[in-house]
């Protein structure tokens, strides 16, 4: 039942992702020039998807799951240099090309080469992340 | 009005898949966690990752199939932008704990201070890094 749960809330987030217009990295660059030719219609994606997850959230956050013994919410409350510093790097990258995770991901549908490029070189950041951490 | 209905009902189906998965099986919808996560030996509790990302997948492939009008866009950049970008949204995102739908969505509808600064961290990078390359 749990990955019947996940492989359609997948579906349904890349279906978002796309009529949404975050699949499309030439919009998000725009979204991110607000100080150049801004296009502000990306804030909404964030607007309709915070504002679902915020009623839903506040309903499940106490709630055992329906298909899990409990909820795995985040613990962590502290801000640390990594946090910054990753968010930070991953501006920087969201901001040369285009592509955050999600949407990469949804853009292998496309079958492009550069998108192909894109996610396998952002697993192999992740491959670095681990042996970095191991190393810590 | 178009620019700002579809990404407000995109947004709310996001909104909608991560609300299905913090009330289903008690995990926040974080594309960079799900993937970082899966790539490891799996065991039958984290089937759950590998299924999200295959939703990931075919809903990209369904949009693409039934609705190629969203898949006008081109991949204007170099394969080295895309690999240097890859590499850094992969480490980054490890790093920081979470991208835009982790921190800027699931975090952001919790309220977690921790996903509130990592969100305004890599938007300001994000601007920053989109305003610096459209100096050069």
């Amino acid at each position: 039942m749990s990955v019947l749960i996940s492989i359609l809330s997948g579906i349904l987030f890349a279906v978002g992702l796309v009529i949404s217009g975050m699949t499309n990295p030439n919009k998000v660059i725009g979204f991110l020039d607000i100080l150049g030719n801004w296009d502000y219609s990306l804030a909404f994606v964030m607007v309709g998807a915070i504002s679902v997850s915020f009623v839903a959230f506040k309903y499940f956050q106490n709630k055992k799951p329906f298909c899990a013994p409990q909820s795995f919410l985040p613990t962590n409350t502290e801000v640390d240099k990594k946090l910054l510093i990753g968010s930070a790097m991953f501006g920087i990258g969201w901001g040369i090309a285009g592509f955050c995770p999600g949407p990469a991901i949804v853009n292998l549908a496309t079958f492009d080469m550069k998108a192909i490029v894109f996610v396998i070189a952002m697993v192999v950041g992740m491959f670095v992340f681990k042996l970095y951490s191991k190393t810590q | 009005m178009e620019n700002i209905i579809y990404p407000l009902l995109g947004g709310a189906l996001i909104g909608l898949s991560s609300s299905t998965m913090l009330g289903g099986i008690g995990r926040i919808t974080g594309i960079s966690g799900i993937l970082g996560g899966s790539l490891q030996k799996n065991s039958s509790e984290d089937l759950w990752r590998l299924f999200f990302l295959l939703g990931l997948v075919l809903g990209g492939l369904g949009m693409k199939v039934l609705y190629p009008q969203f898949f006008t866009y081109q991949f204007n950049f170099s394969y080295v932008t895309y690999i240097v970008a890859g590499l850094i949204v992969g480490f980054g995102t490890r790093l920081g704990s979470g991208c835009t739908s982790g921190h800027g969505v699931c975090g952001m509808a919790r309220l977690a201070k921790r996903s509130i600064v990592a969100t305004l961290t890599f938007m300001a990078f994000g601007i920053i890094t989109v305003a610096i390359k459209g100096l050069i």
